[in-house]
């Protein structure tokens, strides 16, 4: 194949790509783009065999299917509540792969642009691959879930990254490939479990990078292209994620971190009294869920945590029996990953119509007859419009406090990640059903019955 | 203009038109996105095959199966999860 033969029907791999990523703006074309965007990788694998000559290569051909066995295996045994940590995972060994392939291709000796590019590539593949391992790691619970934060944790950040810069001017590819898989270690690790959804958009950000920046390094137009694409996504994820959040991408990296904030100048609230003030109303809670025409349920990561997603929509349906509206309000930064919630309720077959984001339910709050909240605790707290100097203040909330009647099924009333007290807990107009999610809704349930 | 030089400028182009067509994905969609960004991001695949022809032939064929796990499990998940989200109509049976 020659090379302008490739370089056209490239074009066309990259179109088809493309016109996938289009599709999948829309949900009900979402899934023929996901396919569409497969058939146009697929296409480009087999142009890339074309051009080297390689289709009778029985070693890649081995690589090739292991690769697509063990992909097609994860993929099918793993869970809904698993997904965060398989795309944190996905993107790591996406990430060393462009190393490999920087590292693999690099000709020693030269000190070209394309030997640079290859080293700037080994960097950001490596540090995508250590950060997705320590990211997969906290969110499967096989590491600290709390932000670990380092004596000297930014000294050593910064000295590893000089150290790095270095090492790529020296071109030192073996010192430089260790630097870069500690760097993205002690990164990752500092990131306290609610800014995990940042943290996992940055990453796909940099995976795209890595193979962009490896497509230039070994001269390749396709990858460079896909590769940029990728990694523009992930970054306006990552806005995305910031502005829902009213934090700055650097405040959260490098930040002490929220949670060591928070607890240190505000005390929690007394868990024992909350409950004793929740007895009270308790007695017309039956009534209250029963006239309710107009609800608005607010899940959060801990109904992730409880699984307590196909009870929320047992206990929907209830209410839709009784003629009463469900509707779901979901904050942007709710749960481990960008649009968490979505998916998880999705799963249950909960309609995506009753799905609303922050900006499109928030004025309905004042008027719904109920608000049930499942698990969620900073996104409601209103402490974010009024408490100057905590972590949240000025992120978007759900506003919760203004509805008429608050049912919260939380485990407890213990301030959320970010270390605020929550107003709510204590409202009069808010009852409270502390514990396990799934038993509180099966008895909201009985009261319906 | 060299194929470096040709090849940062697409870099660029790429990065903005990247830029503008996923900023029309509502939110709920954010996680089949992510993931099926993900799945692309394993179209270094091509790289690595690249690397088998010119590259140190071991480390390259590891990159083929790492890339591979990465575009075969990134679109099988996301094809899993958005098959899930399902229309008010239509989600009486199936």
């Amino acid at each position: 194949m020659t090379e302008k033969m490739y370089f056209t029907l490239g074009v066309v791999a990259v179109l088809i790509v493309l016109a996938g990523i289009v599709l999948m703006s829309r949900v009900r074309s979402a899934r023929a783009g996901n396919a569409l965007g497969a058939v146009g990788l697929a296409l480009a694998v087999v142009l890339m065999l074309l051009k080297q000559q390689l289709l009778s290569s029985g070693a890649l051909w081995t690589a090739l299917v292991v690769g697509l066995l063990l992909g097609a295996w994860l993929a099918a045994r793993v869970s809904m509540l698993a997904m965060p940590q398989m795309v944190a995972l996905l993107n790591g060994l996406g990430g060393l792969a462009s190393a490999l392939v920087a590292y693999s291709t690099r000709k020693p000796g030269e000190a070209s642009f394309e030997e640079y590019a290859g080293l700037l590539a080994l960097a950001i593949g490596m540090m995508t691959f250590s950060g997705s391992m320590a990211a997969a790691g906290k969110l499967a619970r096989l590491l600290p879930q709390r932000q670990v934060v380092l004596p000297g944790h930014s000294v050593i950040s910064s000295g590893l990254l000089l150290l790095l810069l270095l090492s790529i001017v020296w071109r030192q590819p073996e010192a430089l490939a260790i630097l870069a898989l500690l760097f993205g270690w002690v990164f990752a690790i500092r990131v306290g479990g609610a800014d995990m959804p940042i943290t996992i958009s940055l990453l796909n950000s940099t995976s795209g990078v890595a193979g962009g920046v490896a497509g230039i390094a070994i001269g390749d137009p396709v990858l460079t292209c896909i590769g940029a694409v990728v990694g523009a996504s992930g970054l306006l994820l990552t806005q995305i994620m910031c502005r829902a959040m009213n934090r700055s991408l650097l405040n959260i990296l490098f930040s002490k971190g929220a949670a060591a904030k928070g607890s240190a100048n505000s005390a929690p609230p007394a868990p024992a009294e909350a409950p004793a003030a929740a007895e009270a109303p308790a007695a017309d809670l039956p009534a209250i869920l029963r006239s309710a025409r107009d609800v608005i349920i607010v899940p959060g990561y801990g109904m992730a945590l409880a699984q307590a997603q196909s009870a929320v929509k047992t206990l929907a349906d209830r209410f839709a029996e009784l003629g009463a509206k469900v509707r779901y309000a979901i904050h942007p930064v709710a749960g481990r990953m960008p649009g968490h919630m979505n998916v998880l309720l999705c799963e249950v077959d909960v309609p995506y119509e009753q799905l609303y984001e922050l900006d499109d339910i928030n004025p309905d709050f004042a008027t719904c007859d109920l608000v049930l909240v499942i698990g969620a605790n900073d996104t409601i707290n209103p402490a974010a419009n009024t408490a100057e100097g905590t972590p949240i203040y000025g992120m978007p909330v759900l506003a919760v406090a203004e509805a008429k009647w608050t049912v919260v099924c939380n485990l407890d009333t213990g301030p959320g990640y970010a270390g605020v007290p929550n107003a709510i807990y204590n409202s009069p107009k808010t009852i409270l059903r502390l514990g396990d999610a799934k038993e509180s809704l099966a008895q909201l349930l009985q009261m319906l019955s | 203009m060299t194929l470096a030089a040709w090849l940062c400028l697409l870099f660029v182009v790429s990065s903005v038109v990247g830029y503008l067509l996923i900023r029309n994905v509502p939110s709920l969609l954010h996680t089949p996105l992510m993931s099926g960004m993900n799945a692309l991001s394993g179209i270094t695949v091509v790289g690595a095959i690249a690397a088998v022809a010119t590259g140190s032939r071991a480390l390259a064929l590891a990159a083929v199966v790492l890339a591979m796990i990465n575009v075969v499990g990134g679109f099988a998940v996301t094809d899993r999860m958005l098959k899930m989200f399902k229309a008010q109509r239509t989600n009486g049976n199936d």
